[in-house]
């Protein structure tokens, strides 16, 4: 009886000096924080993609109170997300469009053709390093999904030797440019929907030997709008301040059908990967 | 002495491999010097370095030996017309990498016809600083693989001492016999360049490894070593044995550390090929514009060692070694290896093509990887005490900067490791990956 006592009084004197000692420990070491930097954490979207260029939401957060940064530097987050937030800390965001990531190549394994056979590391980084992969075209997408892995949203999907960027997932956090070893990833303006799917340099004939869909640098696309369009050497691009409109299709009629817009684009590759009959 | 009491002197290094030599099939074959093609197509940047700036366009009158590139830098040299003819186009061409490159395409007017080659020199009477610049004008880089321009690395900074060169004739790859021609047919020449190699260094100590393999080679420079003061070191026959660490420490028992170069040491390695073309600039002025190659392996009719122009393509210089019988697996440049395996035939001879050599079907398996057991094999296998299936392991999961602890900037790219991995994991490739991003990093 007397034990059960004893060690009774002795836990409680233990709780009571130990819980002293937290409520002065509590007290000295205060950290003052800015409740704001929790409530605009909430109102990111909690990705931790790093596409702002901070470690993560939070960092993102501390930086967007302390007035280092605005919060239209997320690429995730949706327009009214970034005014709520303006609203919340009484600032202004600089503007400037939402971006997503287009990759510019067409180039799937039934378009390019193959010219050796790659047995190493299944990796886009590696095989350039390599030999360049077992792809004819040097400029084109390797296809060995470097790419697909680097992105948090999973808006890029391998279809047919060919990576291709969701237009609806991709959300613009740019993970996935710098990863591509060729360069073929950019970030677009979200309101620009008509991209030439190449990248290559080289002359017209050049290209067409490795393959089927490229830019062969004909101009009828520049010819059908010269405001929008704008020729590089043999490689046909959109003017990306300037962006054409879906018209240009019709206007153009790309002889190898490498001028698309985004959805369809995607689309076609889908469909070809599953077999499916155009 | 027998070669074999003295090889017992040479350190042996750690590790090394002992794939099948394959030697036999070009070792008795003379070098032959190819005749005349209608067109080359030279590659701009064969060196490693700063590219070179082009000097001729479209429509140029070229002669054999004139410059088309001048040097990009110091670490750059310029490169030379293979033969006399008109400029066709400067245009891109697949390259060694698999990448497209510029190459200048000279159409032969069929003369061959020297333009004006530098005076010859004196070399014994002149200056190291003059060797050293006819070095580099002759557009000499090194050709046993590498091509780091050769007049860099005989210009060590002030405040390291070089005591010793040595003469890189070990020519540890398989099926490679091209240094082994060159010091059979050529000892004289090989022993002036090295004598003047000597000079431009300033150092009396010159020694010559040579894989104990080609005895005929070791022989025949023996015969004249002592006229131009240079020793001839048999070596075991192990590979890596030429690499440049290895080779060394045979020679002299100097460690190379991590991450030094053999001039810390007090050591400059050559390779026998690079001693030749030295001769051939000093005592006639002569560019490099063309080098021996060994068009070898079993599906070549005539395996066979060729003296070919810079910009000859490989499918002309399979076609000259008597073409192909039966089926060929794979088209590599340089050793079974180090070398490159090739896409494309229409990719052109370099500075730094010692092989050009083809597989049959039954030599070429395609393995699929597999996950490292770690039985330790490629560790024993290692030449330079790295680990490379810890560093695989880690490169995998893109862990370079730790695959940075491990050394990984360290390891020769040799292949022992992947040869003997039972698994068949393709260990160089993940080390070239973590070196490329280990060095966009500094």
């Amino acid at each position: 009886m007397l034990t059960t006592i004893t060690a009774i009084i002795v836990m409680a004197l233990i709780g009571l000096i130990l819980g002293c000692v937290i409520g002065v420990a509590a007290k000295v070491f205060f950290v003052e924080t800015d409740p704001r930097i929790e409530v605009v954490t909430e109102m990111l979207p909690g990705a931790n993609c790093g596409g702002c260029g901070k470690a993560g939401c939070a960092d993102f957060a501390k930086a967007i109170v302390a007035g280092e940064v605005t919060p239209d530097q997320c690429p995730v987050n949706s327009p009214e997300a970034v005014e709520e937030i303006c609203n919340l800390l009484g600032i202004t965001a600089s503007g400037g469009e939402k971006q997503i990531a287009v990759v510019f190549c067409g180039g799937d394994v039934n378009q390019t053709k193959v010219q050796s056979m790659y047995n190493g590391v299944s990796d886009c980084v590696s095989a350039n390093l390599i030999a360049g992969g077992p792809k004819g075209c040097s400029y084109g997408c390797l296809g060995m999904a470097s790419c697909a892995r680097a992105c948090p949203f999973n808006a890029i999907e391998i279809l047919n030797g060919l990576a291709v960027v969701h237009p609806k997932l991709c959300v613009g956090c740019g993970k996935c440019v710098e990863t591509c070893p060729r360069d073929l990833i950019k970030l677009v303006p979200v309101s620009a929907r008509v991209h030439v799917y190449c990248s290559s340099p080289e002359k017209g004939p050049a290209k067409k030997k490795v393959c089927n869909v490229p830019c062969i640098g004909c101009r009828k696309c520049f010819k059908a709008a010269e405001e929008n369009m704008e020729m590089k050497g043999f490689l046909a691009t959109a003017k990306y301040d300037n962006p054409p409109t879906e018209e240009i299709i019709e206007a153009a009629q790309c002889p190898t059908g490498c001028l698309l817009i985004d959805e369809e684009h995607y689309r076609k590759c889908k469909a070809d990967a599953q077999g499916v009959a155009k | 002495m027998s070669s074999h009491d003295s090889i017992e002197k040479t350190i042996k290094f750690k590790g090394g491999v002992h794939p099948k030599e394959g030697k036999e099939l070009a070792e008795k074959s003379p070098i032959t010097a190819a005749p005349l093609l209608d067109n080359y197509k030279v590659v701009v940047h064969q060196n490693i370095g700063a590219p070179p700036k082009l000097l001729v366009k479209k429509g140029d009158e070229v002669k054999k030996g004139q410059i088309i590139a001048e040097a990009g830098g110091f670490v750059s040299v310029p490169l030379h017309s293979p033969t006399s003819g008109t400029v066709a186009a400067i245009e891109s061409i697949p390259g060694v990498m698999g990448t497209t490159v510029e190459a200048v395409s000279i159409d032969a007017d069929g003369k061959d016809e020297w333009g004006e080659l530098a005076e010859p020199i004196d070399w014994k009477n002149v200056d190291a600083a003059v060797i050293k610049k006819r070095i580099c004008d002759c557009g000499i880089v090194g050709m046993g693989g590498a091509a780091f321009p050769s007049h860099v690395k005989l210009s060590p900074p002030p405040d390291k001492k070089i005591d010793c060169l040595i003469l890189n004739g070990a020519e540890c790859e398989p099926y490679l016999t091209a240094d082994h021609r060159l010091m059979l047919e050529q000892p004289e020449k090989v022993l002036e360049g090295a004598a003047i190699l000597a000079k431009a260094v300033g150092v009396t100590n010159v020694s010559i490894g040579v894989e104990n393999n080609k005895e005929d080679a070791i022989e025949a420079l023996q015969a004249k070593a002592a006229d131009y003061g240079v020793k001839v070191i048999p070596l075991r026959v192990k590979y890596p044995q030429g690499a440049e660490k290895q080779l060394i420490y045979a020679i002299t028992g100097r460690k190379v550390p991590a991450g030094k170069l053999p001039m810390d040491v007090g050591c400059v390695v050559q390779n026998v090929g690079t001693a030749a073309a030295v001769t051939d600039a000093i005592l006639e002025g002569k560019p490099l514009i063309d080098r021996v190659t060994s068009v070898t392996g079993e599906p070549v009719s005539k395996p066979c060692n060729l003296l070919l122009k810079l910009g000859t393509p490989i499918e002309e210089a399979i076609k000259l070694a008597g073409g192909v019988k039966g089926d060929v697996g794979k088209v590599i440049l340089g050793g079974p290896m180090m070398g490159f395996a090739q896409k494309s035939l229409h990719v052109t001879v370099q500075k730094n093509t010692s092989g050009i050599l083809l597989l049959s079907p039954e030599d070429v398996v395609q393995y699929k990887s597999e996950p490292c057991i770690r039985c330790g094999r490629c560790v024993s296998s290692c030449a330079m005490n790295l680990l490379p299936g810890t560093l695989s392991t880690l490169i995998e999961s893109e862990k370079f900067e730790l695959a940075g602890k491990y050394n990984v900037m360290d390891c020769l790219e040799c292949g022992s490791c992947a040869y003997v991995c039972p698994s068949h994991r393709p260990l160089i490739q993940h080390f070239r990956r973590a070196k490329a991003e280990l060095r966009k990093k500094k």
